[in-house]
């Protein structure tokens, strides 16, 4: 058994956030461990802080003996980790042979031509990870799969004893996806250590030797794949206590006209579809929820819906189908669109936020509807002095989502609100969603990977899995079908 | 690229025999101009289109280059080529001290650091006036050389050097990191390159051409002034050719240069007009033209 890598005792710290908090395991050579966690779990940041790329503020990381905790990403590199991207952005001007040959380069100044050894195992590699028949051809040319492949290549280039996977499926296809897990195993199978990171147990139980689950920065759960699906926590953490639905009756929609209809949607972000021939309705005063793991399409769907990227297919809003309108005009025509990344002013005040959102109606209406707001959010009047970068994240996210509803939308579309926050958050958020479907005229659509919290509001449920919907019903009908196949 | 080698060595040759065909000295002086400006252009585009850092003060190691000559000359008297060494050496020096903690920085605080140092460069030597010169300009004794041709061989030589060498060392192993680390730094690290210090030894690089350039025009022109050498102005004078040649590519800089001093040249009846058309086409040609004149040349062939 040769060296393997430590981790004990990590911790991060984002301002107020703990994002990693005493997170300790190890990898064995020849064993591939699985890093599980919902959304904003911390199992990103836990492979940054191994990398490097975030400094921990405790705890160690250790290779062998040698401690690399705190060091600069390039040692760490040296010392025997590799990391392989999910998002990444290749040299576009160098073949690929080229863009493989880099991760062999000596970190020299004097270097003015590769070794003849150093392009020979650039060949290797890439007739390893399946990529000689494209080594000089540019990457813009080439197909999603193989720029993954050309990452793998990448990491592994300087056979490093450890690999870093962060989400290697995402984009994938079925076929492609067991190209890429035989990849994976392979690497194993050379003696080395692998840390896959993905968001959920069931799309690694088959490659992983061992399997930890993160929730909120903490370890949650460990063993086998079986015995972690098993655990309560992580049943509870994925499906929620108990689902509770509260949906009203179709007939109350079923005679009016939806106020927002998405036809054969597709988007592609480069070579990667994000979303394929997706359609959805949404009727006025509807509360419908889009359910979906991580990577699924959701944020992708709701950014087409707000003209915040390019697609084709058809949208129409209020009956009209859209023709090429800004961001901005969309947003005054009604969608306001409450992002996942929350996207705050950070230097300004709560006040000051929410003044924003409300900035273009009139004085007497704008104070009228900030005491609502307050009302909703009581949390938001107590802290309405404080600048906002400070706040922790529940209370981020109520500030969202008041500034959002001080725009008076007519449809409010939330992304993934629960993202990292607590149970404790999740219930005063759900609490208000509640008071806003039954007080309000205002149309929901919400985006969520928990479904403890998108079910019991919503009226009607769709599931989106891999870019495409896969479902669309009831929230009973949904707890009766689909919940199992979840986790 | 191997087609682009043979075009410049082509271009190249062109340029060297031209004032043996008997041009005129005057158009000579416009070539020599143009020959120190390339280096200048190539320069810059080293750390600009490889390593992704925008250096807003060219003008600071030229104008190092050129007043640390200037001054090794007027005060000290030493022979040419020990100042023109100096010179570079001051280049050099400065820009170690301005590099080392300003490429440690992430974000856009390289380029505000630059454009800071040029500021007070041109403060210092306005300060200093005493043993610089000031405002007016230090005139130095000596020059390169009295006849119009041999001056028009040093620059020229100091061209194809500066050329050769950053041209090597931009399509080397060493290039390939700094543009690994340009275009994502994250990733670089992450496979083992300490992209700081590539990054420095590119300025390094910037800053020896521009330094000995600066240096050898205080001889060609026989004095050293901030509005030549050290201006803002100056420095975007040098940029704007390297972005209209073609970043990223070191030659286009030098097709670049030549646009921008010739038609200086030809555009000089115009009076203050003449800069205004230059740079007004250079801002169309960059507007509507990203990839600058060497990039619509090789669409061009390629279409």
């Amino acid at each position: 058994m040769s060296r393997s890598l430590a981790v004990h005792g990590l911790t991060k710290r984002f301002g107020g956030l703990v994002a990693v908090n005493n997170v300790s395991f190890d990898v064995h050579a020849g064993e591939i461990l699985g890093l599980i966690g919902p959304n904003g779990s911390g199992k990103s940041t836990v492979m940054k802080l191994i990398m490097g790329i975030e400094r921990p503020n405790a705890g160690s990381v250790t290779l062998g003996d040698r401690e690399l905790a705190g060091r600069p990403s390039y040692e760490i590199a040296r010392a025997g980790i590799g990391i392989v991207f999910q998002h990444s952005r290749p040299l576009h001007r160098q073949t690929v042979l080229q863009n493989i040959l880099l991760g062999l380069l000596p970190d020299k100044l004097l270097a003015l031509r590769p070794s003849r050894a150093a392009e020979d195992r650039a060949r290797a590699i890439a007739a390893r990870v399946g990529l000689s028949h494209v080594l000089d051809r540019l990457p813009s040319t080439l197909p999603f799969a193989d720029l993954r492949r050309m990452e793998l290549a990448k990491a592994i280039a300087r056979d490093p004893q450890v690999v870093l996977v962060d989400e290697p499926f995402a984009g994938l296809t079925a076929g492609e996806v067991k190209d890429v897990s035989d990849l994976i195993c392979g690497f194993r199978d050379e003696g080395r250590a692998v840390l896959l990171v993905d968001h959920n147990v069931k799309s690694v139980a088959a490659m992983v030797d061992r399997v930890m689950a993160l929730y909120l920065g903490e370890t949650i759960a460990a063993g086998t794949a079986e015995e972690v699906m098993r655990d309560e926590t992580v049943r509870r953490v994925y499906l929620g206590g108990g689902i509770t639905t509260h949906e009203r009756p179709a007939s109350v929609f079923a005679q009016t006209a939806p106020v927002l209809e998405v036809q054969n949607l597709s988007v592609f972000y480069g070579k990667a579809q994000a979303l394929e021939n997706v359609n959805l309705i949404v009727h006025p005063g509807e509360f419908v929820s889009v359910v979906g793991l991580n990577g699924a399409g959701k944020t992708t769907l709701f950014n087409a819906i707000s003209g915040l990227v390019p697609y084709q297919g058809s949208i129409a809003w209020v009956g009209h189908k859209r023709t090429g309108q800004s961001a901005a005009q969309i947003a005054r025509g009604g969608i306001v669109h409450c992002p996942e990344t929350r996207e705050l002013f950070g230097d300004m005040s709560v006040a000051d936020n929410i003044e924003l959102g409300g900035l273009h109606l009139p004085k007497t209406e704008r104070a009228e509807r900030r005491d609502w707001l307050y009302d909703l959010f009581p949390i938001l009047k107590s802290r309405a002095g404080q600048i906002s970068r400070t706040l922790s994240g529940g209370e981020q996210q109520m500030l969202a989502i008041g500034r959002a509803l001080m725009m008076k939308p007519k449809l409010l579309i939330l992304d993934e609100p629960t993202l990292g926050l607590a149970p404790v958050i999740l219930g005063l958020l759900s609490e208000a969603l509640k008071r806003l479907r039954e007080q309000t005229d205002i149309t929901i659509l919400l985006g969520e990977q928990n479904i403890t919290f998108a079910l019991p509001h919503a009226d009607r449920v769709y599931v989106l899995e891999h870019a495409r919907m896969i479902w669309e019903g009831t929230p009973t009908c949904f707890a009766a079908e689909m919940a199992d196949g979840f986790l | 690229m191997k087609r682009q080698i043979i075009i410049s060595l082509v271009g190249l040759a062109i340029l060297g025999i031209a004032p043996l065909c008997g041009v005129s000295d005057y158009i000579t002086g416009v070539l020599t101009m143009i020959c120190f400006y390339a280096v200048f252009a190539m320069s810059w585009d080293l750390l600009f289109g490889y390593a992704g850092e925008v250096n807003f003060g060219p003008s600071f190691l030229i104008g190092l280059g050129a007043y640390g000559a200037g001054m090794a000359d007027s005060i000290y008297g030493w022979p040419v080529p020990l100042c023109i060494a100096a010179g570079t050496l001051a280049a050099l020096v400065g820009g170690l001290v301005l590099a080392v903690p300003a490429l440690r920085l992430r974000g856009p605080y390289f380029g505000l650091i630059t454009l800071v140092a040029v500021l007070l460069l041109q403060d210092a030597i306005v300060v200093f006036a005493g043993t610089t010169g000031g405002e007016i300009g230090l005139s130095v004794p000596d020059v390169l050389s009295v006849s119009a041709t041999v001056n028009f061989y040093y620059a020229f030589g100091l061209m194809a050097l500066a050329g050769v060498v950053i041209f090597t060392v931009a399509n080397s192993p060493f290039g390939l990191i700094l543009q690994a680390g340009g275009q994502d730094p994250v990733e670089a690290q992450a496979l083992g390159f300490n992209i700081v210090k590539h990054k420095i030894v590119a300025f390094m690089l910037s800053a020896l051409f521009s330094g000995l350039a600066g240096a050898m025009l205080v001889f060609y022109l026989g004095t050293a002034s901030v509005s030549a050498m050290v201006d803002i102005a100056v420095g975007i004078q040098v940029i704007i050719a390297a972005v209209l040649g073609g970043r990223r590519t070191i030659i286009g800089p030098v097709l670049g240069a030549a646009f921008l001093i010739g038609a200086g040249e030809i555009l000089r009846p115009l009076g203050q007009l003449s800069g205004f058309v230059v740079a007004a086409f250079a801002l169309g040609v960059i507007l509507v033209f990203p990839n600058g004149l060497l990039g619509l040349l090789q669409n061009r062939r390629r279409a």
